[in-house]
This record gives C-alpha cells, sequence and structure tokens, in this order.
C-alpha cells in the first residue's frame, strides 16, 4: 500500500456533445506527496476532480482513488470516507451557524480531530455564531477548510483552496497543506496561485484543453527548464536547434533564445559548434513554464 | 505546566534562529532540498552550527519555510549520508562536524581568495561589476557536463 498511487486513471475522458472537455488523461498521484494541478480556466481540472469523485462519470476511460473504483458505487462510497474534498464553490449550508456546521460535520466521523478543529477555530477567527449565510467569502472557504482538514482523511482534494483568501490566509493554508502532508496525507489540489505552488509542491500536472502536457516532479522541472539566450556573427536557421527538449525558439537579427525543458547542455554544444558569441542560460521560474506550455498547445 | 511553557518558548527562539538561516528561493532553477542542504553545510562551515547542535524536526522546519515536508526530509538524509547529520529517530537532526567538513571550510576559505584576485583582474581589464556578476552567473549555470569539456 505504501508505494501505490493514490489516485491512478487510465485514458479518463469526459465529453459534452462534440467537445471533450478531457482527453485521455493518465494520472498518476503519489502517496506521500502534494501535487499541484494547474491549467487555465476551462482547461478540465474541475471536470476531473469531479470524475475522481464519482460526482460525475467519465465518458471513457477509468480510475482509482485510495485503490477504489470511482465508478463502482459501492467503492466510491468507501472512498468518499477516506477522501475529504473541498469544492470550488465551498458549498455550505447557508441556515446554520459555524458550530451547528462544524458538529454536524464532525458527527460523521468518528476519528475527527477535535484538537486541530480547535486550533483552527482560533486560527481563523471564525465566529462560531455567525450564520454561514453571513460569511465573507474568505471565512467560507476557511470554514470549508477546516471541515476537510479535521476529518483524518487519507487523501486531500481540494479545488482552488486558496481563492478569497487574503495573503496572511493563504500562507495559513499553505501551512497546513504541509502539517498535513507531514502526518501523511496525500494532497491534489488545483491553483492559479503560481508562486505558493512553486513552494510547497512536490509534483507538478498542467493541464491544457483537457490534456496533460506536464507531469512531473517540481525539482526536475526546476534543474531542467531553461532560457539559452545566443549571440551568432551569422544567425542560424532554427532548424539547427530543433533538438529534443527544445520547446520553442525565437529569433530577432543576430539573437536567439531557446526554451528548452531538457539538453540545455546539447544546445549550448550546438550553438558552440556554431561559432556562438554569447551564451547567457538562465533558470526557468513555474510561472514561466506554466504560461510558455500552455502558449505551446 | 510551568514547565511546558519554558519548552514551548524554547522551542520557539530555536525555530526563530533556524529562520533566521535557511531562505529557499524557489525560482533559483534549484531544487529547494539542494539548496537548504548548500545552507545547512554553509551554517557548519561558517561554525553558526556546531557539532552537536540540534536542527529542527521535518514537521516543524518544513512548517516554518513552508515546503513541502519531503523536501527537507531528502535534505536530511542526504546530508546524512554525508556524514554532516546523524538522524535519531523520534528525537531529531544532529549536526556533527568533523574534520572533512573543517578542511572544507578552509578551501572555501582559499576558493575566496582566488575568486577576490580574478574579480580584481577583471575590474582592471574594465569590466563593470554588473558584467562579471552575469558572467559568474552565466558560468554556474552551465551544465555541469559542459563545464567539464
Amino acid at each position: 500500500m505504501t508505494n501505490e498511487a493514490v489516485i491512478l486513471t487510465h485514458e479518463l475522458t469526459k465529453s459534452y456533445g462534440n467537445a471533450e472537455a478531457v482527453r485521455g488523461l493518465n494520472l498518476s498521484v503519489g502517496r506521500n506527496s502534494i501535487t499541484a494541478f494547474l491549467g487555465r480556466n476551462g482547461a478540465g481540472k474541475s471536470t476531473t476532480i469531479k470524475m475522481l469523485l464519482g460526482m460525475i462519470r467519465p465518458t471513457a476511460g477509468s480510475g482509482t482513488i485510495l485503490g477504489k473504483q470511482m465508478t463502482n458505487a459501492e467503492e466510491n462510497r468507501e472512498l468518499r470516507r477516506r477522501v475529504a474534498y473541498v469544492a470550488e464553490d465551498k458549498p455550505l449550508y447557508g441556515y446554520m451557524t459555524v458550530e451547528q456546521t462544524i458538529r454536524f460535520a464532525s458527527s460523521f466521523y468518528p476519528d475527527w480531530r477535535r484538537e486541530l478543529e480547535q486550533k483552527l477555530l482560533r486560527d481563523y477567527e471564525l465566529p462560531l455564531g455567525r450564520k454561514v449565510k453571513m460569511l465573507s467569502k474568505g471565512m467560507r472557504t476557511k470554514l470549508a477548510l477546516l471541515l476537510a482538514f479535521a476529518r483524518r482523511p487519507n487523501l486531500l482534494i481540494l479545488d482552488e483552496p486558496s481563492e478569497g483568501l487574503d495573503p496572511v490566509g493563504i500562507e495559513h493554508l499553505l501551512q497546513v497543506l504541509v502539517a498535513q502532508s507531514a502526518e501523511g496525507v496525500a494532497v491534489f489540489f488545483s491553483s492559479h496561485q503560481i508562486a505558493e505552488v512553486e513552494r510547497v509542491a512536490d509534483h507538478v500536472c498542467i493541464l491544457e484543453k483537457g490534456s496533460l502536457l506536464v507531469d512531473a516532479p517540481l525539482d526536475q522541472l526546476r534543474q531542467f527548464y531553461r532560457r539559452i539566450d545566443l549571440v551568432f556573427p551569422f544567425p542560424p536557421t532554427e532548424r539547427e536547434f530543433r533538438i529534443p527538449g527544445v520547446e520553442r525558439i525565437q529569433t530577432s537579427g543576430h539573437q536567439m533564445s531557446v526554451f528548452a525543458s531538457r539538453n540545455a547542455a546539447a544546445v549550448i554544444e550546438r550553438a558552440h559548434d556554431l561559432n556562438v558569441v554569447s551564451v547567457e542560460v538562465a533558470p526557468v521560474g513555474l510561472r514561466d513554464i506554466f504560461l510558455e506550455t500552455v502558449k505551446e498547445s | 505546566m510551568i514547565l511546558t511553557g519554558v519548552l514551548l518558548h524554547c522551542t520557539f527562539t530555536v525555530i526563530q534562529l533556524y529562520n533566521m538561516f535557511f531562505k529557499l528561493t524557489p525560482t533559483t532553477g534549484q531544487p529547494l532540498y539542494l539548496q537548504l542542504m548548500q545552507q545547512i553545510r554553509h551554517a557548519a562551515e561558517t561554525g553558526a552550527l556546531r557539532d552537536g547542535d540540534q536542527l529542527p524536526g521535518i514537521r516543524t522546519l518544513a512548517e516554518e519555510l513552508v515546503v513541502s515536508p519531503n523536501t527537507i526530509a531528502k535534505a536530511y538524509s542526504e546530508l546524512e549520508h554525508e556524514g554532516l547529520l546523524e538522524l535519531r529517530p523520534g528525537s531529531g537532526a544532529f549536526v556533527c562536524v568533523k574534520r572533512r567538513t573543517r578542511s572544507l571550510a578552509e578551501r572555501v576559505q582559499v576558493a575566496r581568495h582566488r575568486i577576490r584576485d580574478l574579480i580584481e583582474g577583471l575590474r582592471e581589464d574594465g569590466l563593470l561589476d554588473e558584467e562579471i556578476r552575469r558572467a559568474f552567473e552565466a558560468e554556474l549555470l552551465y551544465p555541469a557536463e559542459i563545464a567539464r569539456k
């Protein structure tokens, strides 16, 4: 059980009429890791998450969560007990107070972590007696997160968890995610907050138009993605730099800028063969990797 | 109860102290665990960390730096491999500064002198500091296998 993936999908596909929202997704999320799921709005992130949880049926393909078939009703019930999910729109009962909501939710989980609930209540400064419908967006998010964290899940799936939070709230959220991960909870979350993702994630998946374009450990992205700026006495053709790993080439006069996902060494070697006069190699942050990847497709 | 209070207070100062040492920058193109390893090594070389000093636990440091616990775990375990840390299950990571680390400190010292001379020479050749810095950075980012050729 230890090395097995907590989320594993095979050719997972969802179509709405002629439009494919998710196309042949092969996702494998590790047990002891924090995985970030990035993509533009409408890339298919929420559709994927809803399929994983059995909330919508895939058109084709299959998947398991914690070893349970997501499309099997019986197994799905079992897996939902062990997976905590915070939806994008944070659905909560508006007529209940914060205290009633917590009491209601905790009654479903014998393993409920009262001490964590109390700590988060203090940290989040949630007003116990206030009705949920009167809470601000940030407070709703905090309440939804509290309910997920205190459940003692095996897997946390969060759809845009930092939405509506201020920078202090985001920082606190990340700290709690890190603490949950340290306790052995697998974390899978979608986000637009690339700077935050870049700090806490072990693994990054980038979804674009329903397809997985990047699926790699963040350390690997850091080590291999490079932008190489070259200056030549006689500009070579871009064809000279069609090397595996070269994702994009921009040429302007004697200058050439190569964006590579790996093989930076080969690019530099080729440049030297072509009498390059200046070579500058720069690392590429996750933001640029994301933008370039999305632009590529 | 009083004792707990004291302990909590101590832990807090320790964390504060380490947080001053360790600054991880996600955008430098270098894995965070490598950055942490280098910073712990550096702290040991400069004497900021002494033989027998205790580092925060994986979870504590992960929460403090807000990075994945795997980042800390990997750095600690690699440093244990190198002999700079000793991991004791349940009680944390302890620094063991042996002769090797000291000789490394001396090598760093020598390297500093050489770099200083080199920079002096480059300035005499009329290069601006900004140009020198860029040249250094470009060379450091060169993939190691090419640099060796």
